[in-house]
């Protein structure tokens, strides 16, 4: 009995943790076409802005491998799957066979086509080859200024790794606000002044037409309105899209695995083809929110994700239950939380949303109720014990009995009802 | 595993629990010296909750499928081997702040003042009974092992 | 509003090179002594509210603080005390009555200081508990006047009927404090710790909290003049039922609990309007007489099928012999006598310290005058009024007492520091308070684990004393008055007392 991975982040590692828990012996093989041992990609920003240095990036100790008996294949491509005999094709003619696969590949930034991203000082930024690159001509060019593409989260990171090597830095963003799939108005709006507060430049509601090189150099870029935007380093980060390539195109492929806008999986991870599970940033999975497949591409689902799938894999049955977004993001330095729903953009009515900003304390709090239950917060400036909300959220608490607070500052488990903290009082009446 | 269970009716918010986790978590582990030298940089572990005549403290939970453990992007997050506790490498972790955003029970603290990391609980690995339940003057806090 | 003249009790001493401004004394303090100023990051103390109860002196983790008697001296005056000229200050200011809790803390004359007990030597070997069978068990009850018994086929059987009996494992039991005076949680832990000791413990007047109901069999129901949560459940499920005709720390009176004390639970419990004071008449409105207490008794007795003890607790006063012999004659099973010294949640300290008689005198009075009347196996009698340690346990019992009532020792174990401001309310030991924040400072399983360790040291140290006195049963003590020899008594004290000098063999 073989498992195959192909991936090496996030769901590939904790599917390696979750079938060595359960079988010790069979042989698990590992395909990556990157060529560093287990790294976090979460941490790819903090190594191009020097704040870690290269043995951090490692988020497992360097001989995990040998530790679960994984045999490692890094630097090689898979080129395609054959379902039907179950193997794996390799770049550059070999291939591997497997009774068990996991597509643990992950997602692939998304690149709009602009004239002139072929030039050199022009990057995406998802891997640490990446922050290599970029690392590498920041040094040889003395780049001094950068511009961002992309005023989401991936961009916010692209902020604080350029940030911390102190380049003169705008962000553009095509929406009206940075920020817009996770925050509401008032949070993308402290974002932004936050930022400009911290010397960078924000332009919304437009995006790059044009980059402009000049001897092998870049120049400047050009938005949609014509505006020129002086920069040595442009940085795509856009956003990041389900890696589908072994599986698409369909009718050239051949898989039968079945995608929609990321692989689908049931709640086992299983794909539509016996024998083939998928996790992680690759997949779609229920949104509990808002009760629809989606990808949501997080770091602690993708875990979470590899371990279910692990488990299945090695025949022990664990399933997922879905998950929703939640993303922790330090904007010029600082902190902010926004989980769940934070912006019902439709059925307003159903929606209710407790708010407290404090301009002077640049701190704003923001939750969304539905049917008295939370699925959305937001949190700038002040995160402590955010992770409360998150659990209320998870568990869809009916929160009438403590509403009033929930933004209060000594908000806590103690607002709650006592079941809620039976797993930690004892005493009479208690059953834990 | 035994884990830190509180008796909600016994806690007098007196808050030595917090005194005497910060005390054990020093460098001189002398509550005259932590208090007076290394402080603020030391932070108790423990999260402690009061409203009006009902208090409590909130030490880690240590759980069996602790939501931090998936959201920690360094591993400094991690379980030990032999205790089961979920500990945190402060040199490793970077102040992300992801642990924060998954823990349900808010007991984890970012350390702003001191190593500008995760902070909670740790069992007081390496000492048999933890240092809040040793000193609880009314044994509110209790050290047990429980069906959970 | 004019000046108080009232100085502060006590000073704190806080050694600022200890103190790590934790403030868990600002927190622990009831009068809100200690405060913490954020500007300065220090912690000071406003002493003028200080009672003495020193909570913030024991859970200070640094011992920084220590609380002394505030020492401001008035030019020597051994007729106007310091105590005097500041009772009557506080009098001019209030036109009211002075209230303490706890007992007479005046110097009267100690009795128990100066008995001493015998050790057996040479003549009768002493007995070493360790390795002899001591007997502690105690039968409170009316014992016979002959006890027939009858031999069939080899098998000795006991003819005479016996009157109901309440079996202690050891002569100490804790006294009456009703529930309202003191918290629930320490009602709690008196029933768990007697339970665990094979004693007893006494509702006192405030009715029986029905989750306590569980110990009834190791539960005395109190009968006071108010009779608070006097119910037929009530005597139903104790063991044995208490006519409290007084008490010692204020003989003649009745008692009064504030109506602040008297919350939702406390009103259930008594069967009285929230938030109303509870006043316990001075006597029963149905007893003026020793008939009348006889009807009482036997209405009681009817009530429970005459499967219980029925006794009666009055206050030692001058006349307490006869007044003994006239209870016991009404039909009471025990007579509990309370002396001078005992405690109470609140009294006029002018009462407190000045009415009633020693326990010792008291107990020696009633013991030799029933047994002049021949009447003394009608009743137990029990001691109560600061029974401090088990030699004065030893020492009443020698007297002529069948068993020992605790109050302020149990409370002291419980962790009272007799700062005798039981009135306020704001005990900050969680004993005499129904305040939430106070009470939970009591844990019963604490509490009870130290009133049952301080009756099993006492047990233990009785033993020895017995086993030294060559005694093997705590039975033959009672009014063993030989085993007794005073030190620094009169004649006439001595005569009393019905025992010899020190020194006479």
């Amino acid at each position: 009995m073989r498992y195959v991975i192909i991936g090496n982040s996030a769901a590939a590692v904790s599917a390696i943790e979750a079938i060595r828990q359960h079988d010790a012996e069979n042989p698990i093989t590992v395909i990556s076409d990157e060529t560093h041992h287990v790294y976090s990609r979460p941490l790819v920003c903090h190594l191009l802005g020097e704040l870690v240095d290269e043995d951090r990036m490692h988020y497992r100790p360097l001989d995990f491998y040998e530790q679960h008996q994984v045999e490692p294949m890094l630097g090689v491509r898979a080129t395609a799957i054959d379902t039907q005999a179950k193997t794996v094709l390799l770049a550059g003619g070999g291939s591997v066979p497997y009774d068990r696969l996991l597509l643990a590949v992950g997602g692939k930034p998304f690149v709009p086509p602009v004239e002139g991203i072929d030039l050199d000082g022009v990057f995406t930024f998802t891997k640490w080859e990446d922050a290599q690159k970029i690392d590498r001509y920041i040094k040889d060019n003395d780049v001094q200024s950068a511009l961002i593409v992309g005023g989401g989260l991936i961009g916010m990171k692209a902020v604080k790794a350029l940030m911390a090597r102190g380049l003169q830095l705008t962000v553009v963003e095509l929406a009206d606000r940075i920020l817009s799939t996770s925050f509401d108005h008032t949070a993308s709006k402290l974002a932004e002044s936050i930022l400009r507060r911290a010397g960078a430049e924000v332009i919304t509601g437009t995006t790059v037409k044009e980059i402009v090189g000049k001897e092998g150099r870049i120049d400047h870029a050009v938005l949609q309105d014509g505006e020129k935007v002086n920069c040595d380093l442009v940085i795509f980060g856009i956003g990041v899209r389900p890696n589908l390539d072994l599986i698409l195109p369909e009718p050239e492929r051949q898989t039968g695995i079945r995608v929609n806008r990321g692989i689908v999986v049931d709640e086992h991870m299983r794909t539509s083809v016996e024998d083939v599970y998928a996790a992680g940033d690759c997949v779609e999975t229920y949104d509990m929110i808002l009760e629809v497949e989606r990808p949501i591409a997080i770091w602690p689902h993708a875990t979470r994700q590899g371990h279910v799938a692990g488990c299945n894999m090695a025949g022990v049955e664990k399933t997922y239950a879905g998950g929703f977004p939640m993303n922790s993001e330090d904007i010029a330095g600082v902190p902010t939380i926004a989980v769940g729903l934070t912006d019902p953009q439709e059925h307003e009515d159903e929606y209710e949303i407790i708010e407290k900003y404090d301009r002077a304390a640049l701190t704003y709090k923001r939750l969304v109720l539905r049917r008295d239950r939370l699925v959305g917060a937001i949190c700038v400036g002040d995160i402590d014990r955010a992770g409360i909300y998150t659990g209320l959220i998870r568990d869809q608490v009916d929160v009438t009995p403590f509403k009033e607070h929930l933004l209060s500052g000594s908000f806590g488990l103690i607002s709650l009802p006592k079941e809620y903290r039976k797993h930690i009082v004892v005493g009479e009446g208690i059953i834990v | 595993m035994k884990r830190i269970y509180v008796n909600e009716e016994y806690c007098i918010a007196c808050r030595l629990c917090e005194v005497h986790c910060l005390v054990q978590h020093s460098q001189s582990k002398k509550i005259i010296k932590a208090y007076k030298e290394e402080a603020p940089q030391l932070m108790p572990r423990l999260v402690f909750e009061e409203e009006g005549p009902l208090s409590f403290a909130m030490p880690c939970r240590h759980c069996a499928d602790a939501p931090c453990l998936d959201a920690c992007i360094t591993g400094a997050m991690h379980r030990d081997e032999e205790t089961e506790a979920v500990l945190c490498d402060e040199d490793r972790c970077v102040g992300c702040w992801m642990c924060v955003m998954a823990c349900p029970f808010g007991a984890i603290q970012r350390n702003l003042k001191g190593t500008k990391a995760a902070s909670k609980c740790d069992l007081c690995y390496g000492e048999e009974i933890p240092a809040c339940v040793a000193h609880c003057p009314n044994e509110a806090l209790v050290f047990e092992e429980r069906e959970q | 509003m004019s000046l108080s003249l009232l100085p502060p009790e006590f000073k704190i001493v806080r050694d600022d090179a200890r103190c790590i401004a934790c403030q868990v004394c600002v927190r622990q303090c009831a009068n809100d002594v200690h405060a913490y100023d954020p500007e300065d990051d220090w912690v000071y103390s406003d002493y003028s509210r200080c009672v003495g109860c020193h909570r913030c002196v024991t859970l200070c983790p640094t011992n920084a603080i220590t609380c002394v008697q505030n020492p401001l001296d008035f030019r020597a005056n051994a007729n106007w005390t310091h105590a005097m000229i500041t009772g009557l200050h506080k009098q001019a200011e209030t036109g009211g009555i002075l209230l303490s809790g706890m007992g007479c803390d005046q110097p009267q004359r100690i009795y128990f200081d100066h008995l001493l007990l015998n050790a057996s030597q040479v003549t009768n070997p002493s007995i070493d508990p360790l390795r002899e069978p001591m007997e502690l068990r105690t039968h409170i009850g009316r014992k016979p006047d002959r006890v027939e018994i009858s031999c069939k086929d080899g098998k000795v059987k006991l003819d005479t009927k016996l009157a109901p009996q309440l079996e202690l494992a050891t002569p100490i039991m804790f006294s009456a404090m009703s529930y309202g005076s003191i918290s629930y949680n320490a009602c709690v832990s008196l029933a768990r710790a007697a339970k665990q000791a094979g004693i007893v413990y006494n509702t006192g007047e405030g009715g029986l909290h029905p989750t306590l109901y569980e110990y009834g069999p190791w539960t005395i129901a109190q009968v006071a003049s108010g009779r608070f949560g006097v119910h037929p459940e009530y005597l139903d499920v104790a063991a044995a039922l208490e006519i409290k005709i007084g008490q010692g720390a204020k003989p003649g009176i009745g008692g009064h609990l504030p109506g602040e004390k008297v919350s939702a639970d406390v009103s259930r419990t008594r069967m009285i309007p929230e938030g109303t004071d509870a006043l316990s008449p001075a006597p029963h409105h149905d007893i003026y007489s020793i008939e009348d207490l006889r009807q009482l008794i036997y209405a009681l007795k009817e009530a429970t099928d005459y499967e219980k003890p029925v006794g009666v607790k009055v206050a030692a006063v001058h006349n307490i012999a006869p007044i003994a012999s006239g209870i016991a004659r009404a039909g009471a099973d025990y007579i509990a006598i309370d002396g001078l010294r005992g405690g109470t949640g609140a009294a006029p300290t002018v009462i407190r310290n000045n009415v009633g008689i020693p326990i010792e005198l008291a107990i020696s009075a009633v013991d030799q005058r029933l047994r002049q009347e021949g009447i003394r196996n009608q009743v137990s009698l029990i001691a109560a009024g600061s029974i401090r340690n088990s030699g004065d346990v030893v020492k009443i019992i020698a007297l002529g007492a069948d068993a020992v009532y605790i109050g302020t020792g149990a409370l002291v174990a419980l962790g009272c520091h007799l700062c005798q401001k039981c009135y306020t309310g704001k005990c900050n030991w969680g004993i005499a308070t129904q305040d939430p924040y106070l009470t939970k400072r009591l844990n019963p399983n604490i509490g009870s684990r130290r009133l049952a360790n301080l009756v099993r040291a006492w047990s233990l140290e009785i033993k020895e004393m017995l086993g030294g006195m060559g005694v093997n049963a705590i039975e033959s003590l009672r009014g063993n008055r030989d085993h007794l020899r005073g030190v620094g008594l009169n004649e006439v004290e001595l005569r009393s007392l019905g025992i010899k000098a020190a020194g006479e063999a």
